[in-house]
């Protein structure tokens, strides 16, 4: 297996600490004038979503991770599993487990491209679209005339998330939500 | 084609990068300090343990043989002091390798300078009105901040008494890796760089004295009034964070240089590192007599960075290293 070594290490670099694949998010060599270099590094574990930082001494090295970043759309779920497929033309389908999908699971839509990731050939991460067009199926009426006044009211989206939307959206009407805020940003 | 073929800094920050660099000369010359250059590449290289050396091959009239690029313009330019020449400065290229980063540049611009007969206070002050006149401010009172002192505020221990087992974990805890065999010096620096730099040099300019004396390099050492320890008789200079210069009250012995020297070569071999050809020629200098005095190396592109308000050394350089 390949190995990167600190001074390789750069944002987006994907490899192994502590059993899990990670992603390098930053890397800061530091160094007083006369003495042990080391890095200082931003890692995202990518099986637990969460940043670690750990520091190295300057020339270890860590083994790559087998990691693949994959567009797939999602095509459905049989209730256990979720099914996305890649979207260059081969047609092979991966399924993923709930735990793999965690919070996107609310910003599922059938025919949406999603970022899968694979390490080890198995799906450990599904990422949405920054922005995705969901359509409203339960809210109170809409109040008329109201389209700059602030307030606001909660709505559920086709997928399952509910978002906060200002008051004159109605049901049925189809919205333009920001995934990473899990907030309204206009109609779509 | 490469699409990275633009420089690293503005041309507008290149314009008032020659500005500084006029400012650096004009501070020099109203002391009567005198400009040199010496040469980027010798036949000996640093020994420093931490210093990685880059070296190429040239043919000279001795033949083909290695010559080393500087980390520091310091042994030619003690050579130089040996002759007579007084007062000394240079804005002098080195060389370090695989050191690139935020705050560091494989090759980058030292300051150096050197006053024969100056004992360390006086060019620690005039080390910070340097520094206060590239960064157009006010020269502020300077904070003497002993190394010892530091470690027992900011962590609580006694970095020169604290059991190494005690420091180990400590740099492990703090840094998130394992120190479990490190020496003690790397448990030091690791503290000091991670821990106590970030909060010096805010709001105000910050000199760190009294190292301990297994990091003395090339600096007499004296004794610590408290309790006796050795101490290293240099200081470094920090401003936001950021450590900008290393001063020493130069060790002129000869001697006790070769020794150094030596010790320095035995913990490369030990650590599995390639030897470092010895500058004999410096030794021969000190041999013949260099006046006692204190010089110090200042990073200019962390200067200049500072003073510019930019966010790297590579955005005040006009291609950093990975764009040369």
């Amino acid at each position: 297996m390949a190995t990167y070594s600190t001074n390789e290490f750069k944002g987006g670099l994907k490899v192994m600490l502590d059993g899990d694949p990670c992603t390098i998010l930053e890397n800061e060599f530091v160094k007083p004038g006369k003495g042990q270099a080391f890095n200082r590094v931003k890692l995202r574990n990518l099986m637990t979503g969460r940043v670690w930082e750990r520091t190295f001494k300057s020339g270890e090295s860590l083994e790559a991770a087998d990691v693949l970043e994959l567009e797939m759309e999602f095509l459905y779920s049989d209730g256990e599993m979720w099914y996305f497929m890649m979207t260059d033309g081969s047609f092979e389908q991966y399924p993923v487990e709930k735990k793999a999908l965690g919070d996107t699971e609310k910003w599922l839509k059938e025919q949406v491209a999603y970022t899968v990731t694979l390490w080890n050939d198995n799906v450990i991460n599904v990422t949405p679209p920054n922005f995705i067009e969901l359509e409203v199926t339960e809210t109170d009426p809409g109040v008329k005339g109201d389209t700059a006044q602030g307030g606001s009211k909660p709505a559920a989206l086709s997928s399952g998330a509910v978002v906060r939307v200002p008051l004159f959206i109605n049901e049925g009407e189809l919205l333009k939500i920001d995934t990473r805020t899990g907030e309204y940003v206009s109609r779509a | 084609m490469p699409t990275d073929w633009r420089p690293t800094a503005s041309i507008e920050t290149l314009r008032a990068r020659a500005r500084l660099l006029a400012e650096v000369r004009a501070f020099f010359a109203e002391r009567d300090v005198l400009e040199v250059e010496t040469p980027v590449l010798g036949h000996a290289g640093s020994t420093d343990l931490h210093l990685a050396s880059l070296s190429c091959q040239a043919t000279t009239p001795a033949g083909r043989e290695r010559l080393w690029l500087q980390t520091s313009p310091e042994f030619h330019m003690k050579r130089l002091l040996a002759a007579g020449s007084g007062p000394i400065f240079q804005l002098a290229k080195s060389f370090r390798d695989g050191e690139v980063g935020r705050r560091h540049n494989l090759e980058f611009t030292m300051l150096e300078w050197y006053r024969p007969g100056f004992a360390l206070d006086a060019l620690i002050e005039e080390t910070a009105a340097l520094t206060c006149r590239v960064l157009g401010r006010e020269p502020g009172p300077l904070r003497p901040r002993r190394y010892r002192e530091l470690f027992r505020e900011s962590l609580g221990l006694d970095p020169f008494v604290a059991e190494l087992a005690e420091l180990r974990r400590l740099a492990g805890e703090r840094g998130g890796l394992d120190m479990g065999d490190a020496p003690r010096d790397d448990c030091l620096d690791l503290l000091m760089s991670l821990v106590i730099e970030p909060t010096l040099g805010r709001g105000g300019l910050d000199v760190v004295v009294d190292y301990p004396a297994s990091q003395a390099a090339l600096a007499r050492r004296h004794r610590d009034p408290e309790d006796g320890a050795w101490l290293a008789s240099r200081f470094e200079l920090y401003c936001e964070g950021l450590e900008l210069a290393n001063g020493y009250d130069e060790l002129t012995d000869a001697a006790e240089q070769a020794e150094r020297f030596a010790a320095d070569n035995a913990a490369r071999r030990a650590a599995g590192l390639p030897e470092v050809d010895v500058d004999t020629r410096l030794l021969a200098a000190l041999a013949h007599g260099m006046p006692a005095g204190s010089g110090v190396a200042l990073g200019l592109d962390r200067l200049i960075q500072l003073a510019l308000g930019k966010a790297s050394v590579a955005e005040v350089m006009a291609f950093a290293t990975p764009h040369c």
